[in-house]
């Protein structure tokens, strides 16, 4: 016995709007298996992860706040994705994001002016952008691997992120301590209803780049060259469309988002410059890209799911008594639930009884790379 | 599905009703910055918390709760925030990037007590800072290093040059000198307080440099491990690695945060809470030097000795005359450096081979 | 034991667990399948031979179970991948999430516990020779597989007929498969190999590179093994020397911190400078360096694109469905 995949003619409808909530509903089940396995309640469990942190209002502004980065980076990563060009590093442009933005109030702290705010996320912004085009430029030029060179400058971003917290940019004021001085209520990203919580304006930006994203994705020209070359080089090059232009585009949107992301993570929820500001939200958010189906919309959906997922494990840690990798490997079955639910969107999957005829087939299908 | 459903609501009604229990008793909650199993810094803010539930009367009379792992960036403020809300009367934060954090949930909620350790920032009336003089326990190390090697050279495993850690060093240094003063500590920066990998690597590479006795402030055992194999003596740190090394730990400084913990939730059991800030050390019983092992009996006495003194408060390890590691003078014949002076020590004093990341 | 031997004894423990690793995923990529899950793998493997290892008391005990705990572990990706056709590059992340994540559950137990360890060659005589004797016949057992492992891969890719079926089915799956091939299963082998051997390199962390089991102790060495497979363009001779340069290049750091200058006034001028230097930087521009250093000779093998393209498996990361 074993399975055969028949690709469909098309796409099916049908399995393209049902299988997020298959993979959803699968991760329940393998979820509940999970706890009892614990010796823990599964009802009580399932619940406090994924039900009661949207019972109160102050944990709904706090499930915005951990969406709006995971959000915002995942819709930059489903450009690069579905041009088929891997950005496994937004953690490093986040990181250099938030220290380019960061940068325009320590350099001139009288600037105190309704105009800074605006400033830095383009700062942010454009730090990401320029720490992405790094990869970019080095597949275009050399076609060296982006999956290695963006993540190995990861690593490079946090550790050059602490040794300015330690050294020029520390806080004269904290005791030798690493932390960069606090920003000034104009460098601050306002919160949206200070009375009951403490949501920022990134979960706004978030939402906006979705919808901006999905329409050039969608409904423009450059959308369609950027999925014309996802799916078939060779095809793009015929239509006169630039691989190295097309790379460099989508590494530089990825990398603004993500850098935007990162200056909205410290001038709003974290305050300050210091040595940890990401609980590595440029990795969550490659799950947050699939999970959406590379597609901004879904992201935004997709993106509230993981932010619940990490709330849901904080309570179920004081509720349930489960530890904290438990969030791990909840976030590791759901990617596998989604990306094996996909299957069934391009393929009839069959079961077969006997193994079939040893003749070589005259002929087999090579589907391009990426599900675009 | 239907079934499903009941269940779900029945266990959330069961929690809820768990909550009303709790009036009767006091909840302590804390937050840890790394997994209760790194037999470092959280095991012992953990141990501490268990010790104090104990010595209060057990589950009965003090619940405590915790959430491991939790990073410093903006999950902390909601992490601090749910247990403000679901019912804590005290919360420990044990890092110091929960600064911000702790007096910014503090300011929200003014019934319940904050406690922030190793912090300077006490912006509303029910946050209070503590921390521990662990650096009491380096020097007394010192001193035994000093005996205990043949080479006159040892390897110092280092996280992050905060002041903590630099005081720390130059206490070692002290205790060292008071024995030999050409004594030699040779300084690895390894940029991280938990890789047991890179931890490793860093004690091989400071023996392979001549040491032949290894002290860390890193928290894992690893180093521990190495200097076992190559068959020279280490100290633990923060916990009791005797383990690890039974027959190469020396000695180990034990952060006990039970005494401590014990004190102020029942401050708050009996409403006599206060806002403050502690820096304890071996007198209060905050610092404490595991059983001296794998040592000749007089250098064991010495030990004894310099841990009675600086116990009693006879002696500071930071008593002039000091250089500073340029030479200038630091501290005058029998000064004893201001506390708030350590707190943001930023200096080697002289003797250290190492150049201070500024 | 003079200093430059001890120094290269770190530097072969250091390199042991990427190379290991490395050479797994060779033969994975070479087969045509990019595999992203190898820290996950590793960590399973890790946690596996650590608890094997303390429960049965035999640290050989604990390296089998590594072994096979990764070959096992990669058969969630296998199944997904080839026979379900999923996105490779997620489906590997997929696998290294979930491997933090189960290692972390299955191993809290074990935190703290000293574990078994697995003790070095020691010959009469021949271990004791100067210079080369603790370095030939004095290391760990994980440092002879490491070495056998790399020319047991040369020889079956290279040299024998499976090996040239499985570099096929890597170059073009498509004529692989309408000359009979079994794509899918030979896949399905290779994935399986370098499931083992991710495994192996993870228990060679927690029996020998520090005896203790540790949440996420691989610390990204599965990624930097992932960089020495593009790094050496897929030959495994390179993948050796890539991993002990990159070894070097970690213990080194430490070394430039720890070394007294005095000690060194009688090197040659440019080293004594280069020392002087490095050792005036930032801590932190030291710990970057090995991601520089990768990123840098990316680059220099990236950019000679005929030797790449002749080494690359063409159908690298492609997805296959045989038709029938």
């Amino acid at each position: 016995m074993r399975l055969e995949l028949v690709k469909r003619p098309q796409q099916s409808k049908l399995y393209s709007a049902l299988s997020p909530f298959i993979a959803f509903g699968l991760t329940l089940v393998a979820g509940a298996f999970l706890f009892a396995m614990l010796g823990k309640n599964p009802a009580l469990g399932l619940y406090t992860y994924f039900v009661e942190p949207l019972t109160e209002l102050w944990s709904l502004h706090e499930l915005a706040v951990k969406a709006a980065p995971l959000i915002l980076i995942a819709v930059g990563l489903s450009v690069c994705f579905v041009s088929n060009n891997w950005n496994i590093g937004a953690e490093g442009q986040f990181t250099i994001g938030a220290i380019t933005g960061a940068a325009l109030p320590l350099y001139f702290p009288d600037a105190q002016t309704i105009a800074l705010l605006p400033a830095m996320l383009v700062c942010g912004a454009l730090g990401g952008a320029v720490y992405a085009a790094i990869p970019a430029l080095l597949k275009a030029r050399f076609n060296t691997n982006e999956i290695l060179t963006s993540l190995m400058l990861v690593y490079v971003a946090q550790l050059f992120l602490d040794w300015l917290v330690r050294g020029p940019w520390r806080d004269p004021a904290a005791m030798s301590f690493p932390q960069a001085p606090a920003f000034s209520s104009w460098a601050t990203l306002p919160e949206l209803f200070p009375m009951s919580g403490r949501a920022n304006w990134g979960i706004v930006f978030a939402l906006v780049a979705a919808l901006v994203v999905w329409f050039m994705l969608s409904r423009t020209l450059k959308g369609f060259e950027i999925r014309v070359i996802g799916q078939s080089p060779r095809a793009g090059r015929f239509g006169g469309f630039s691989t190295a232009r097309t790379i460099v585009f989508a590494f530089l949107v990825s990398g603004a988002l993500a850098g935007l992301a990162g200056i909205a993570e410290v001038s709003g929820a974290i305050g300050r410059l210091q040595p940890q500001i990401s609980p590595g939200y440029g990795f969550a958010a490659i799950i947050v890209a699939f999970l959406g189906r590379l597609n901004p919309l879904g992201i935004v959906a997709a993106g509230f799911v993981l932010a619940l997922s990490y709330l849901g494990g904080e309570a179920a840690q004081i509720a349930v008594g489960v530890t904290d990798k438990t969030v791990r490997a909840f976030q590791g079955i759901l990617l596998f639930f989604v990306l094996a639910c996909d299957t069934l969107i391009h393929y009839q999957i069959r079961i077969v009884r006997r193994a079939p005829l040893s003749e070589p087939a005259s002929l087999s299908t090579e589907t391009a790379h990426g599900h675009g | 599905m239907k079934k499903l459903l009941m269940a779900m609501a029945a266990s959330a009604a069961l929690l809820t009703a768990g909550g009303a229990f709790a009036q009767d008793k006091t909840k302590a909650c804390f937050i840890y910055v790394g997994p209760i199993g790194d037999f470092g810094w959280s095991y012992q803010h953990h141990q501490g918390a268990l010790e104090m539930q104990e010595a209060l009367g057990g589950e009965e009379k003090v619940e405590i709760a915790y959430l491991e792992s939790v990073p410093e960036g903006a999950d902390a403020e909601r992490a601090i925030e749910r247990f403000a809300r679901s019912g804590c009367n005290i919360i420990f934060t044990t890092s110091f990037g929960y600064m911000d954090a702790t007096n910014k949930v503090a300011a929200k909620f003014p019934d319940v007590k904050f406690e922030h350790a190793t912090g300077f920032k006490r912006e509303h009336p029910n946050v209070a800072t503590y921390n521990s003089k662990f650096h009491e326990g380096r020097y007394v190390q010192g001193v035994i290093a000093a005996k205990m090697s043949e080479a006159g050279v040892a390897g110092y495993i280092a996280s992050f040059p905060i002041p903590e850690v630099v005081m720390g060093i130059n206490a070692f240094m002290l205790g060292a000198q008071s024995v030999d003063p050409d004594f030699e500590v040779k300084v690895v920066w390894a940029n991280t307080w938990f890789d047991p990998g890179k931890e490793a690597d860093a004690a091989k590479a400071l023996i392979d440099q001549g040491a032949d006795i290894i002290t860390q402030h890193t928290d894992s055992t690893a180093p521990m491990q190495v200097a076992a194999e190559r068959g020279i003596k280490a100290f633990g740190q923060a916990s009791d690695m005797i383990k690890f090394g039974p027959e190469t730990q020396l000695t180990s400084i034990i952060d006990d945060w039970g005494p401590y913990y014990t004190e102020r939730v029942k401050a708050v059991m009996d409403g006599t809470w206060e806002q403050h800030d502690v820096w304890a050390g071996m007198a209060e019983g905050h610092v404490v030097m595991a059983p001296y092992t794998n040592m000749p009996d007089d250098v064991k006495a010495l030990a004894e000795e310099t841990e009675a003194k600086i116990k009693s408060g006879e002696f500071d390890p930071f008593t002039g005359p000091v250089k500073k590691q340029d030479g200038s003078e630091w501290l005058a014949e029998g000064e004893v450096a201001e506390e708030s002076e350590l707190l943001g020590l930023n200096f080697y004093v002289e003797g250290v081979d190492d150049e201070l990341p500024q | 034991m003079g200093m430059a031997e001890a120094i290269l004894l770190t530097v072969a423990t250091a390199a042991t667990p990427l190379l290991i690793a490395a050479i797994g995923e060779l033969v994975v990529e070479r087969s045509g399948v990019l595999n992203l899950g190898v820290e996950g793998m590793m960590l399973m493997g890790a946690v596996a031979g650590f608890g094997a290892a303390i429960m049965s008391g035999s640290a050989w005990i604990g390296v089998f179970a590594g072994l096979l705990t990764g070959a096992l572990f990669s058969l969630l990706f296998a199944f997904l991948a080839l026979t379900l056709v999923t996105n490779q590059v997620a489906t590997g992340l997929a696998l290294t999430l979930l491997g933090i994540g189960m290692s972390g559950m299955i191993g809290e137990s074990f935190v703290g516990m000293p574990g078994v360890k697995l003790r070095v060659l020691d010959l009469p005589v021949i271990s004791d020779i100067p210079l080369i004797g603790r370095l030939l016949f004095g290391q760990d057992p994980f440092f002879y597989i490491s070495i056998g492992l790399v020319a047991g891969v040369m020889w079956f890719l290279f040299r024998t007929r499976a090996g040239l079926t499985l570099r096929s089915v890597g170059d073009s799956h498509t004529s692989a498969h309408a000359l009979g091939i079994r794509v899918v299963l030979i896949r399905y082998c290779a994935v399986m190999f370098g499931g083992a051997c991710a495994g192996l390199a993870g228990a060679q962390l927690s029996l020998v590179y520090t005896t203790q089991w540790i949440e996420n102790m691989t610390a990204g060495r599965g990624w930097i093994a992932l960089a020495l497979v593009v790094f050496a363009s897929w030959r495994p001779l390179r993948v050796l020397v890539g991993a002990y340069l990159f070894g070097a290049i970690t213990i080194m750091q430490l070394h430039v911190q720890a070394v007294n200058m005095a000690d060194l006034v009688s090197l040659p001028g440019p080293l004594y400078w280069l020392v002087s230097v490095l050792k005036s930087a930032p801590s932190q521009l030291l710990s970057a360096l090995p991601y520089l250093a990768t990123i840098v000779v990316l680059v220099i093998i990236s950019r000679n694109r005929r030797l790449t393209i002749m080494n690359t498996p063409a159908s690298l990361g492609r997805p296959f469905v045989p038709d029938r």
